[in-house]
């Protein structure tokens, strides 16, 4: 019989087991419990363990007889670029306050994809910071600043 | 009849012209809210929850009712035009109901999805008068031992979310019960996996985990191959389901009513299991098991019957034992004690006119739904023609003030790059993120009633086994497992079979 790898399988059970014993080294370090009185780490350490176990099996059915997956290209640009966006609103909107915040987080984000072009980047992010503005703070009163204390001088 | 007088009870509370128009206006403020991509129901309530601050208790019950369906559909268009779902039941929808909505279809789900819950809604509102106090009995024969096993099998259920390997959707859910794990300790307080972060010690968000796995995953998927890419979405055939489809969703949507019926009667938890169990029937006992996945309808119709029942039982729970069967139930209790009412055991029977007449505002507020939607179907689908270079940063940027805007906790949103980059992944592996978002709602109900269960019986592990519901639930989730598990054995066998031929 024909042995197919299957690098996804693989992969994916890898993740499984290094979270799931991620969670198992975490839990160890709790107190345990007994039956009677399970302590904070015991259900973890069972959780952990089968989610490791069923990690191993996946890698093992990935090595014998893996399913067929096209992995296809990741796009980094889009990663990175989205990921600056969404910690740069999480770590500045109070301090910068809802204008600035949202219109870096729109502009980065125009930039996720390989087609954009400089004025539809703007064109967009002018539109989604004033609809939002007005959406969320003029519309539904969310408590936040439109300029950051960050901005006064 | 008592049960008759009690219904009309809540009619003449509730049909009241200007609690009436005051419904309408919170259903087309929660449909509003609740269609921005990357707000879901929870966050819609919340942020249109003061408005009824303003009212005398009625009107404003009555208007929250209103926001609640808004949302709640808002809710459901979004998972079926862009695949977001703000909520663990509208993940289920949004299975099938993308798929639908990507070749073409969006409208008749759409419009199964309001006609579906409009007649569970109907359904669940006689059967609640007709059955609410011996309903109320039976959930007190569930203790923890038989919630234990309903959600273990609830879990095991789930596995027909997905439509790649039983192994891997079983990774996912544990995945998905461990990440529910993160946070403070319910019995002792102590911190778990919080990493010294104390805004992490309520633990993770679900709208960051759901934003994160659906939202941020999909867009990455959507960019990857840009280039080569034409149109997502096919051409909008038609708004209306056929006459085909309307023969199809019937059945569906029934079962969906009595499974959702039944599960919302279960204090803390059945709610949550109604659309995915009914899900999970649906594909079973259908004859094009293929479809599902690939845009069944019946799989938008059941589900969202289920869903829609289910949240109309859950008030026997909420009202008489004060659980809240999911975080927007939860805020509702919050409007409740502002408005001066608290849940407890005699508000049947002390405070008739409200119980009914909060059920019949329920119903109402779907008749409204009702009518305001289905006309605008050809406006939502319209959607779906925002050009993709608007629509994915328009898809982060309101994700991200939306989950913010939750508990002003940045964490929430760093958590959705966490979630979304994992869930990326994992799906590019052949993994499906509905099972473990399930999972993620299911595990701190399962952790709970398992260590409960253990106090209450001394440690004595037989507990599950030798009370009866509970041994028949156990009975019920091992054969579920082995249907999961076993089809795919077998065809592994054929195979080999047929290589060495």
């Amino acid at each position: 019989m024909e042995r197919r790898r299957s690098f996804p399988d693989v992969l994916a059970g890898a993740m499984f087991v290094l979270l799931g014993g991620a969670f198992v080294v975490g839990s160890l370090g709790y107190e345990l419990g007994t039956p009677l009185r399970m302590g904070p780490g015991a259900f973890p350490l069972l959780v952990g363990v089968l989610v490791a176990a069923l990690g191993l099996g996946i890698v093992v059915k990935g090595l014998v007889a893996g399913e067929v997956i096209v992995f296809g290209r990741i796009p980094w640009r889009a990663v990175g670029v989205i990921t600056l966006a969404l910690v740069f609103f999480g770590f500045t909107v109070r301090g910068l306050g809802f204008v600035p915040a949202s219109a870096v987080t729109a502009l980065l984000t125009t930039l996720a994809s390989s087609r954009v072009r400089p004025l539809m980047a703007v064109a967009v992010t002018a539109g989604l910071t004033v609809a939002s503005a007005l959406i969320f703070v003029v519309g539904l009163q969310l408590r936040l600043p439109l300029w950051g204390p960050w901005l006064a001088f | 009849m008592e049960l008759l007088d009690n219904l009309a009870l809540g009619f003449s509370t509730a049909l009241l012209i200007q609690n009436v128009l005051y419904c309408f206006v919170g259903v087309l403020l929660g449909t509003a809210v609740g269609v921005l991509p990357g707000i879901g129901p929870t966050a819609t309530v919340a942020m249109l929850l003061p408005i009824t601050f303003n009212f005398e208790p009625v009107t404003a019950l009555i208007m929250l009712a209103g926001i609640y369906y808004g949302a709640q559909y808002g809710g459901s268009t979004t998972a079926i035009l862009i695949n977001l779902p703000g909520e663990s039941s509208a993940a289920v929808t949004a299975l099938d109901g993308h798929e639908m909505a990507r070749q073409g279809r969006a409208g008749p789900a759409l419009a199964s999805a309001a006609i579906g819950s409009f007649i569970a809604g109907s359904i669940a509102t006689v059967a609640l008068a007709v059955a609410a106090p011996p309903l109320a009995r039976v959930a007190l024969q569930f203790g923890p031992a038989e919630y234990f096993s309903l959600v273990l099998l609830g879990l095991i259920v789930s596995i027909a979310l997905a439509r790649g390997t039983a192994l891997k959707a079983l990774a996912m859910i544990f995945l998905g019960v461990l990440l529910g794990t993160v946070g403070q300790d319910i019995y002792t307080g102590t911190p778990r996996f919080v990493f010294g972060q104390r805004e992490l010690y309520g633990g993770i968000d679900f709208v960051s985990v759901a934003v994160g796995m659906f939202g941020v995953a999909e867009i990455l998927r959507n960019l990857e191959n840009e280039q080569t890419r034409t149109a997502v979405v096919n051409k909008v055939k038609n708004l209306w389901p056929t006459r085909e489809d309307r023969r199809r969703i019937v059945g569906p949507i029934l079962r969906g009513t009595g499974l959702g019926a039944a599960l919302g009667v279960l204090p803390g938890g059945g709610h949550v299991l109604a659309s995915f169990t009914s899900y999970a029937v649906e594909k079973r006992i259908s004859k094009r098991q293929r479809e599902f996945g690939h845009g069944a309808i019946e799989g938008v119709a059941g589900p969202e019957s289920a869903n829609n029942a289910a949240a109309q039982t859950s008030f026997i729970p909420l009202l008489t034992l004060g659980l809240p069967a999911h975080p927007v139930m939860a805020l509702m209790v919050g409007a409740f004690i502002v408005h001066g009412i608290t849940p407890g055991p005699n508000v049947i029977t002390d405070e008739p006119a409200l119980f009914w007449g909060l059920i019949a505002s329920m119903w109402i507020g779907n008749v409204l739904l009702v009518l305001l939607n289905l006309p605008l179907i050809g406006m939502w689908v319209r959607m779906l023609r925002i050009p993709y270079q608007v629509l994915f940063p328009m898809i982060i940027l309101f994700a991200s003030i939306g989950t913010y805007s939750l508990g002003f906790n940045a964490f929430d949103v760093y958590a959705i790059v966490l979630f979304g980059l994992l869930g990326y992944v994992l799906i590019k592996c052949g993994c499906e993120p509905a099972p473990l978002l399930l999972g993620f709602v299911l595990g701190p109900l399962l952790e709970e009633n398992l260590r409960r269960a253990l106090i209450i019986s001394r440690g004595d592990a037989t507990v599950f086994l030798t009370r009866p519901i509970s041994a028949v639930l156990l009975a019920v989730a091992l054969a579920a497992l082995v249907v999961a598990v076993l089809p795919a054995i077998r065809r592994r066998r054929e195979m080999v079979f047929t290589e060495e031929d």
